[in-house]
Order: structure tokens, then sequence, then C-alpha cells
């Protein structure tokens, strides 16, 4: 029951800090910059002065692939990137301030208090990604045609999947560290981490990465999935979140 | 209402407690002394399921600190040194949510955090956001925090350390109108406040408690054989130092302007005597005294004695 209770506390933080703001906006604003993007390139490389003859013709004609690619690309990075910086003080800024402490003598668990926290910044994410989908959905269908709601609606479930699997290693980064300085270089140590071993051929398969590549393969009609990398994307939030609550549980504040 | 047994914590190489007991009756208001170092708070983040300690036991309300450390909150009040508070909220709301956390119903949170805000005096700034707040204020917010929902212990580390005067006397005073109505453990350095405010008083001393006893015990304890006569009559003073002298339950005295020190061997003697023999010389006094230890003096004889050991 006080979940729920440090739940609420944590999403009207999220809200009076601004986090949840900020991060709607960014989001947002990469979900209509990416359609209008796709369409407005083009155009622009065209009317670029003392361009060699002929290659003007030769730019292809924007298609609703290059807004789905340019937004995949646009969310891929800012998305991931917001997950961690929102993400890394959440544990490491209330054991620096000492209210985890305050918090942790009245009844509330320290597995409750992790989970508020991931649950919260699932919500923040949410919502942000759903605007920037929002966005990105309304200036396709205005500037090219509508996409097909059912397929961009899995694209943006499984691109959540893989922001929520950088949330779940902030959240566990962030209880590791004392400082949030520690937890930011804890964080951006298992970004290069799991970008690098994900690159890789065979292994890079089972990584979360591989979500946004089975996400756009739905909007442009490929056959392609990533089930591995699915199943291996909850698993990693279970177990971040669970050495998140092992660690705290172990922690004197 | 607080068991303490052989209560261990080492840092690395450091020993911040070394085989602490210590048991505090219920109802009692405790007064936890020790200089800087020496164990006081790491004694209060283990009963408050903070820190877990290297060896021995503790028990808070009949918990099991170690062992039952979820049902812990429900019966502990704590006030940390520097308590801190999210802040970008309102006391209002801080203390909203930490009723709600305790299961308090809406009616019974509105009541009770309009009496607490009245109680530390922050009615006014109940609905200002804690970020602006002064150290002071944090330090009576987080007292009305810990008081919520009616704690059967409260723990306090440091509860006025940042208070002006006037905030001090405020909370002492309301700690002391607490007393009957919880078993309170406040560790301090004030030792002005432990005098005014606790009934028992426990020193520690490098992780060891080297004196537990009831605040007027301690003190009569380490009672001096020491009287104090400050006359307007020097000359009188001086013929009936002399008298003294001759006296075989007089150990010595010692005179300094218009005041004689005289010090004992025989205290009962003493108080029938002194003031009859000095009558008899006509001396007229301004001040008699049987001089009585201060907390001070005693803590500083015992945690010397312990650091010379």
């Amino acid at each position: 029951m006080n979940f729920l209770h440090v739940f609420h506390e944590e999403i009207i933080e999220q809200w009076r800090t601004y986090r949840l703001l900020i991060v709607v906006a960014v989001m947002t604003v990469f979900g209509l910059a990416s359609p209008l993007l796709a369409k407005l390139t083009p155009e622009l490389l065209k009317s670029i002065p003392g361009l060699p003859v002929g290659l003007a013709d030769a730019i292809p004609v924007p298609t609703i692939s290059d807004a789905v690619t340019q937004y995949v690309k646009n969310m891929s990075q800012f998305g991931i990137l917001l997950a961690l910086l929102v993400s890394m003080g959440s544990v490491a800024q209330e054991k620096e301030r000492g209210t985890a402490a305050m918090m942790l003598t009245h009844p509330v668990s320290r597995l409750n208090f992790i989970l508020s926290k991931f649950f919260a910044l699932a919500v923040t994410f949410i919502i942000s990604l759903g605007m920037a989908a929002l966005g990105c959905w309304y200036y396709t269908l205005l500037l090219f045609k509508a996409m097909p709601w059912d397929s961009f609606l899995a694209l943006n479930g499984l691109m959540l999947l893989v922001f929520l699997v950088y949330v779940a290693i902030s959240v566990l980064c962030s209880t590791l560290a004392n400082s949030q300085g520690a937890a930011a270089g804890l964080a951006f140590g298992a970004l290069v981490v799991i970008a690098g071993v994900g690159a890789l051929p065979r292994i890079g398969e089972y990584f979360p990465g591989q979500l946004f590549g089975w996400g756009a393969a739905l909007m442009l009609g490929g056959t392609q999935t990533a089930w591995s990398a699915f199943w291996v994307s909850i698993g990693l939030i279970m177990i971040a979140l669970w050495g998140a609550w092992q660690v705290l549980n172990r922690q004197e504040l | 209402m607080i068991q303490i047994e052989n209560l261990t914590k080492q840092y690395g190489a450091v020993r911040a407690l070394d085989n602490l007991n210590m048991t505090i009756e219920s109802g009692s208001i405790f007064g936890f002394l020790g200089p800087n170092g020496s164990g006081k708070t790491t004694t209060l983040r283990i009963l408050t399921g903070l820190a877990k300690p290297t060896a021995g036991s503790a028990h808070v309300a009949g918990v099991n600190v170690s062992k039952d450390v979820h049902n812990l909150p429900s019966h502990i009040g704590y006030l940390p040194e520097e308590p801190a508070f999210y802040s970008w909220m309102t006391p209002q709301e801080f203390l909203d949510y930490i009723g709600r956390l305790h299961g308090l119903s809406s009616s019974k949170r509105i009541a009770r955090i309009k009496e607490l805000l009245m109680l530390v005096d922050l009615t006014e700034a109940g609905k200002r956001r804690i970020g602006g707040f002064s150290r002071g204020m944090r330090q009576r917010l987080g007292l009305a925090a810990a008081l919520v929902h009616r704690p059967e212990v409260l723990l306090l580390d440091e509860p006025v350390s940042a208070l002006d005067p006037a905030g001090r006397k405020d909370v002492l005073e309301l700690i002391e109108q607490l007393s009957g109505q919880c078993t309170i453990l406040m560790s301090t350095h004030i030792l002005a406040d432990v005098e005014r405010v606790c009934n028992v008083v426990g020193i520690i001393s490098r992780g060891r408690i080297i004196v537990q006893s009831p605040r007027e015990e301690l003190l009569n304890r380490y009672v001096q054989p020491v009287f104090e006569f400050d006359s307007v009559d020097a000359p009188v003073l001086q013929r009936w130092a002399e008298l003294l002298k001759k006296q075989t339950w007089i150990a010595s005295v010692n005179i300094e302007g218009q005041t004689a020190r005289i010090v004992v061997n025989d205290v009962a003697q003493a108080r029938t005597e002194l003031l009859a023999s000095a009558m008899a010389q006509h001396m007229v006094l301004r001040r008699y005294e049987e001089m009585r230890p201060s907390l001070e003096d005693v803590f500083l004889q015992l945690v010397e004695a312990e650091s010379a050991q």
C-alpha cells in the first residue's frame, strides 16, 4: 500500500521539479522534427548554390520511410541520453542529501523506494514518448500520409522498452554510487559497455538496441524480429531493479 | 524500552562501538552524552535501522533492529542532526506525506498537522516551500515529522544544535512535555540541555558507556565535600578560617578576597556545624553554598579518566 504513497510523491516530484516537463518538451520536439527533417532535408540540399548539375535530380523524393527512419534515429539517441540524465541522480541524490535516510526511518521499504522511482520515471517516459509519437504521427500525416497506427504503436512500445532498460540500469548505478557524479560516471560507463558489446556480430542480437531495428522493420514492411533482445531487455530491467534493491538493502545510510 | 547488548560497530580499523551495553526504561528522557566521535550518532543510526551492527543486538520497543527492521518505523520517531527534506514540498505536504505513510486517516492527518505546526512554531510557514527554510526551521520541522505518528520511542540526534536560544528553549520545553508520553533518547554535547530536561544520563566514550545513571544520583555521586562562604567582612572571615583549621573534620580552608572555600572530611558534620560556627563569629554573609558539581564537571572528570586509561 505504501508503494502507492511513495509513487504518488515521486510523480509529483517529477512535475514540480520540471523533470517531466523537460523530458516531454525535448522528446516532443524531436518527435515533431523527425518528419520535418525527412521532408525538408532533400529540399535544403537542392537549394545549396553551386550544386553539380544532375545531383539535385538524383536526390530521392522523401517518403514516409525517411520520416520513420529519422524518428527512430532521433529517439534512439536522445531518448537513451535523456533516460540516463534523468535517472542517474534518482537514488544517489537522495543518499547525498540525506532524504533517503530521513524517509527510510518511516514505513517505506527499500524495495518500494527503488520501485517507486523506476515506475515514476517510466510514467515520465510513457508520457514523453506518447507526446513525441503523437507529434511525429501528426506531422507525418500533414507532410506525407497517415502511418499505420498499429505498427507505429508497436515501434513506440519497443522504443519505450529500450528506454526503460536504460532507466533501470541508471537506477542501479545511482544506487551503487554515493554521489551524483559517480552515478553519472557509472551510468555512462554502462551505456558505453552496452553499446560496445551490442555492436558485436553474434552477441549483439541479444541486446536492447536490436529493438529499434525491429520496430523500424515493422513500419517499413520488413520481416526482422528480435524476440531474444525483447526478453533480454525485460530480464535486464528486472535484474537491474533487483540488484538496486539488494545493494540498497546492504547499504548504510 | 531500549535494550542494547554488547553492540559493536567496526568501520575498517576503527571500532566506533565497543561492546556497548545500555538499558533505557520506558518513559524516561535519556541524555546521551559523549565527546565528538565517541559513537553517539552510530548508536542512533543502528537503533533506527539505518546502519547494521557488526556484533551484538539492540531492541527498541521490543523490536530487534537488525532482524525485524521492517517493523521498526511504526515504533520510532527519528530526528537526525541535519534533517533533510524535499525542497519542493511545503511543511504541510511533508507532514501529510509522513502521516499517509503511517496510515493516518485524512481527518486525523489534518488535525495532527495543525497541532504539530503550532507546536514547532511553523504555522505561518506551513505553506512555504521547505527549500527556503533556515537550519533551525528544518530542525523544528524534523521534530514535527518525528512526532506525526505519536511514536513510543523518540530518537533525537543533537535536536537543538541549530536553534537560536529562543528556539532551543521552546524545543527543550516541548521535549519536557513529552516526558511520560514516550521514551526519548537525546544525543547532545550541550550539557546544560541535558541537565535541564533529561532524567537519566549516559556518558559514552570511545564506543563504550562509562556511566549510566539517573541525573540526580550521578550528580550526588560526584558531589565534592566543598563549601563556600562569601562575607562582607574580610578580617572576620580570616579569623574564622583560623579557628576552623583546628577542627578535625576540616581538611583545608582557602581565602580568596572575601570568599572562603572550605574542603571538609565529614560532609554531614559540616552541614550541621559550619553555618552555626560562622554565626557564632557574628559574620555577615552574602552567600553560603554547599558546592554541587555541574554535569559538565562530572562529564569532564569521567571522560578524562576514561581517556587516561
